[in-house]
């Protein structure tokens, strides 16, 4: 309490005190939990470094694995579970977007609508191991793609799917309503109006999403497992071969798989080996975040309001 | 300069949003190139008004249209092309939007969408269009800025300038001013007494002086209701209902 003889106008109450020591315990609590966050990350990392240091070699990323796996690298894996992303991407993207786009642009309100986007949010829910047993009903059977590249992709981009449209319709409705309102009174259709007022502006939003969800989707093993991925098999060492090995219709190695293969079904692989495979699965998923992170962060700096 | 035939007629027009009505029973007459003024406090129905003109008033999900509304003598409900109709009509909001494209492309996107794409053709209409909406002296050396990033003012004459660059027939201003001085209010005041030879326009405004100053008709709209509807000069002088003459006068409350 201020005393009465000084009056000072600025004298903290102690209402005031108590206010910031609760600000400051609040302050400290976000904190602690901000690191707690943090600090798992950092160790798993710095775990996984150690431990995967022996390996760790440009040949390890480039040579293909070698004498049942014990030797050699892991670019028969890196490359199948990058083609897995880009295939699952010219699959998922296209549907998505433009399913998200009719649900945020063109739908309107009533039963049907709210039964789809129950579906959509449901499927989001569905474990990726059923995923991949659908995929294999589905894809590997019932459209008779065999396993392979191709009925893995659609597995994965199938999985993808529901994450894809709920990112793009936020991406659409962060565009304010009266943009689309101005266009409308000037007599533009409402495609006139998407394609020149709500996709330019959405677009980053739109592609980022697609991004991380498939990057994100082709590191599981659970969808792949029995659609297309295999154990083990012989691609060239060098040249444009090695670059493309697979077609879409052969079956592929991929990351997620080599890595619960060597960790579990093989014997006598180095330890640094099974680090090493995941380091480098990590830093894929990564570096193709971070395509799409710095693509969002040049078309937020032309972003227009 | 009246013709036989009314530009804009409303038959018996009830517009209700759910069970909350926003329009009872308008029947009103608007004649070919003069100006329609009207005045009413908050919530009176008046954008609502505005909206159903144009059939922008179909995005509320809830809103709901009984009575007939007449269009050069055409029941616009029955318009298959509503493109067609929004075109012959040019709307200004009280809020201003500069859409997130040049100060130029705000002002060429109708004629475009409408297929003109003669540079030549485009420069003139987007000169005119600014000048008439009093912003061309502002922005003429800088037509490449962002719409957005205009101020307030700015952005509101910008709409102004493109519900004018589809060349309508109908020009729609709801409280067009509000963000804009006053002497630069009365420029554009000077401007829409200049179209009026042109086109038909409809005035919504809460500034009362702004409707007795420009308006050759003028109604009065109160909670839901067309209280009365004649010409400016009677609304003002010696209006028939108590409740016209309070809000005229300034009673009102």
């Amino acid at each position: 309490m201020s005393k009465s003889d000084t009056n000072n106008p600025f004298e903290i109450t102690a209402n005031e005190i108590r206010g910031r020591n609760i600000e400051n315990l609040v302050r400290l609590i976000t904190l602690g939990m901000t690191w707690a966050l943090i600090l798992p990350v950092l160790v798993i990392l710095g775990f996984l470094l150690i431990k995967a240091w022996p390996a760790l070699s440009i040949e390890f990323i480039l040579d293909n694995p070698e004498k049942n796996m014990t030797a050699g690298g892991i670019w028969g894996p890196l490359i199948g579970t990058f083609m897995l992303i880009i295939v699952s991407l010219l699959i998922a993207a296209p549907i998505g977007i433009l399913a998200g786009v009719y649900l945020n642009e063109f739908a309107r309100d009533n039963w049907f609508t709210r039964l789809i986007n129950l579906a959509v949010v449901n499927l989001a829910g569905v474990p990726s191991i059923v995923h991949g047993l659908f995929g294999l009903g589905a894809f590997v059977y019932f459209f008779q793609m065999q396993r392979s590249l191709l009925a893995a992709s659609c597995t994965v981009a199938v999985m993808t799917l529901p994450v894809i449209i709920t990112s793009t319709k936020e991406a659409l409705a962060s565009v304010p309503q009266p943009f689309r309102v101005a266009c409308w009174n000037m007599g533009a259709s409402k495609w006139q109006t998407i394609r020149t007022i709500v996709l330019p502006n959405s677009i980053s939003g739109i592609l980022t999403g697609v991004i991380l969800q498939v990057a994100r989707a082709a590191g599981e093993t659970a969808p792949i497992l029995f659609t297309g991925a295999m154990i083990s098999s012989r691609i060239a060492d060098s040249g444009w071969a090695s670059m493309v090995p697979y077609a879409l219709e052969d079956r592929f190695m991929a990351l997620s798989y080599h890595l619960y293969i060597i960790s579990t079904q093989w014997q006598n692989v180095p330890e640094s080996f099974k680090f090493g495979t995941a380091i480098v699965m990590i830093a894929l998923v990564i570096a193709v975040n971070s395509i799409s992170i710095g693509f969002r962060i040049y078309l937020r700096s032309r972003k227009k309001w | 300069m009246t013709t036989q035939l009314p530009q804009i007629e409303f038959q018996n027009v009830t517009i209700s949003y759910g069970k909350e009505i926003a329009l009872r029973d308008i029947s009103l007459e608007i004649q070919e190139k003069t100006i329609f003024g009207i005045i009413g406090p908050a919530n009176a129905g008046k954008t609502t008004f505005l909206k159903s003109i144009n059939r922008t008033l179909e995005f509320e999900p809830s809103a709901k249209t009984v009575g007939t509304i007449l269009v050069d003598g055409t029941d616009i409900s029955s318009i298959k092309n509503v493109y067609s109709l929004r075109r012959r009509i040019g709307m200004v909001f009280p809020l201003p939007v500069g859409l997130p494209m040049s100060v130029y492309e705000n002002v060429a996107y109708a004629p475009r969408r409408a297929g003109i794409h003669d540079r030549q053709e485009l420069d003139e209409l987007v000169e005119r269009c600014l000048k008439q909406s009093m912003l061309w002296d502002e922005v003429k050396d800088r037509l490449n800025l962002l719409g957005t990033k205009l101020s307030g003012g700015q952005q509101q004459r910008l709409t102004i300038a493109r519900a004018l660059s589809h060349q309508p027939e109908i020009l729609c201003l709801d409280e067009f001013s509000i963000a804009i001085d006053p002497v630069t209010t009365m420029k554009i005041e000077d401007v829409l007494v200049e179209l009026k030879k042109e086109m038909t326009i409809i005035l919504v405004t809460n500034l009362v002086q702004q409707a007795r100053r420009l308006a050759d008709h003028t109604a009065f709209f109160n909670k839901s209701e067309m209280i009365e509807v004649g010409s400016t000069e009677k609304i003002f002088s010696n209006p028939e209902q108590q409740l016209t003459h309070d809000y005229v006068t300034g009673d009102f409350g």
